[in-house]
């Protein structure tokens, strides 16, 4: 049954971690929705339970309390229509290039045909790695491939925990503008989690700020993200040093 | 293989051939008869088919052994080694399975399989089962969480987990693991076909060496050191051919 129009509805969402005597709960009352072609960055501070956030949503880890929804239909184990994006890539080191982008399809039973796959390498400038593996790429390289493998699962849902963290700040600027326009194409939704308020804000549409606390601090409506005029903008720095206040004054 | 590799294989074989030549002039060619004796009695004895039934019977018992030990060992292991829960289970087993001299079995193992193959062949699997086990068991345990999930969101089952994380992630492990058991498994073959046999290299050997055919028993030596570098060769061959990403 359909719940909502939205594509993502996340509800009262909690995670405790439990081993033995002790336990941990690092989210919780967690309620946010996203709509489609709609991009939300996840930040906060070490430890908050962003990328729990993240995997809960991806179906890999299962809510303590609460529930997901994704175009309705419960989240209860890893869906085809989401894809993730890990902080170090999750590509197999034993597999090249040209195996690892077309992993994901393979499995799913997804047919790709040869000018799709292409058409993505080329989209992402990876084209000419398909014989070497992970350990010989660069971090852009490497998130560019896990991307293509995102990509070519053609989900509803994009998931990217910290996807620039290892990139040096030339090479994210440069990625981050280069990621925004292959999503805008493709008409992408998707999920950031980062530590970076910049990118958060040049990224997310909608800026979930989390706590220690394993709560929602706030959400900030961020509607010119992606815009590459809006990142040089007066209107850029001020929203930043917004959410770098936001953050500051957490606990 | 490699010209260099090959060129370091002949350097060491002529760097023994003279320490061999030396230390036989020194102690006397009774005790130890020169290379160009030993060679010579090579020549005739692997044109006799007597020579190579030996070669065949020894080949035979510990390929074998290999392969029913890897056939086990490695499948057990790299479940337990994926499985914390089973792993917990069996670890108090392999604990004490594993230091336990298998070798004092012989007398056992012959009295249940007899003389015949397959109590050599059953000796040889359980002494290097423990080891084959352990290095898949903690070659399976070094999987990043970051790949299980990588896999999982991709929509990978648990076969495909198997296929395309546990097993090739844990391959190195087995090469090293193999290599080592070559020099274990060629040890033990000596042993059990020394006793109640007579097929097997280790028989030739210690025929040889009763009839203090010294030159003969040293033919017997090379050929079964000969199978454990064929059988460790073909090893790190096959390393070099399936785990390439490890040296791109």
């Amino acid at each position: 049954m359909a719940i909502s129009r939205d594509l993502l509805r996340v509800r009262g969402l909690e995670k405790t971690f439990s081993s033995g005597s002790d336990s941990k709960t690092v989210l919780k009352d967690i309620s946010f929705d996203l709509a489609y072609n709609d991009s939300l960055a996840v930040v906060g501070p070490s430890g908050c339970g962003k990328t729990t956030l993240l995997l809960m949503v991806a179906g890999l880890l299962p809510p303590t309390e609460g529930a997901i929804w994704l175009e309705g239909d419960e989240i209860k184990g890893p869906s085809k229509k989401i894809a993730l994006v890990l902080q170090h890539y999750g590509l197999l080191p034993w597999k090249t290039v040209g195996a690892n982008i077309t992993l994901g399809a393979k499995l799913q039973n997804i047919g790709i045909s040869g000018k799709e796959l292409q058409e993505t390498k080329k989209e992402l400038g990876i084209e000419a790695l398909d014989h070497l593996y992970p350990a010989q790429l660069s971090g852009g390289q490497r998130q560019r491939v896990a991307l293509g493998r995102a990509i070519l699962l053609r989900p509803s849902l994009l998931l990217l925990d910290e996807p620039f963290a290892a990139i040096d700040t030339i090479t994210r600027e440069r990625l981050q503008s280069g990621l925004l326009a292959v999503f805008k194409r493709r008409r992408f939704s998707f999920i950031v989690v980062t530590h970076s308020f910049e990118e958060a804000v040049f990224m997310g549409r909608k800026i979930l700020v989390l706590d220690n606390r394993a709560g929602i601090r706030t959400v900030l409506n961020n509607p010119d993200a992606g815009d590459i005029a809006f990142r040089s903008s007066p209107e850029f720095f001020e929203r930043s040093l917004e959410l770098r206040r936001v953050l500051e004054d957490l606990p | 293989m490699k010209r260099k590799h090959l060129l370091a294989y002949g350097a060491t074989i002529l760097l023994i051939y003279a320490l061999w030549y030396i230390l036989s002039l020194l102690l006397g060619s009774t005790i130890l008869p020169d290379p160009f004796i030993v060679f010579s009695q090579g020549f005739m004895e692997i044109v006799e088919r007597a020579f190579w039934a030996h070669v065949g019977a020894s080949g035979f018992r510990i390929l074998a052994g290999l392969i029913i030990a890897f056939c086990t060992a490695i499948p057990l292991g790299l479940f337990l080694g994926s499985n914390p829960r089973f792993d917990r289970v069996f670890s108090p087993l392999i604990y004490l399975g594993y230091p336990i001299p298998k070798i004092v079995l012989m007398p056992i193992i012959f009295v249940i399989f007899g003389l015949g193959d397959m109590s050599k062949i059953v000796l040889i699997t359980m002494i290097i089962f423990f080891q084959l086990l352990i290095t898949a068991r903690d070659a399976a345990r070094t999987i990043d969480t970051e790949v299980i999930y990588s896999l999982k969101s991709l929509g990978g089952t648990r076969l495909d987990f198997y296929r395309h994380v546990v097993w090739p992630v844990s391959l190195p492990g087995i090469f090293t693991s193999l290599r080592i058991v070559t020099g274990t498994s060629v040890a033990v073959l000596f042993f059990v076909e020394s006793i109640g046999t007579n097929k097997g290299l280790g028989f030739y050997i210690i025929d040889a060496w009763g009839r203090a055919d010294y030159p003969t028993m040293f033919v017997g030596i090379i050929a079964l050191s000969t199978i454990g570098i064929i059988l460790y060769e073909t090893f790190d061959l096959l390393e070099r051919k399936l785990c390439k990403w490890k040296n791109p």
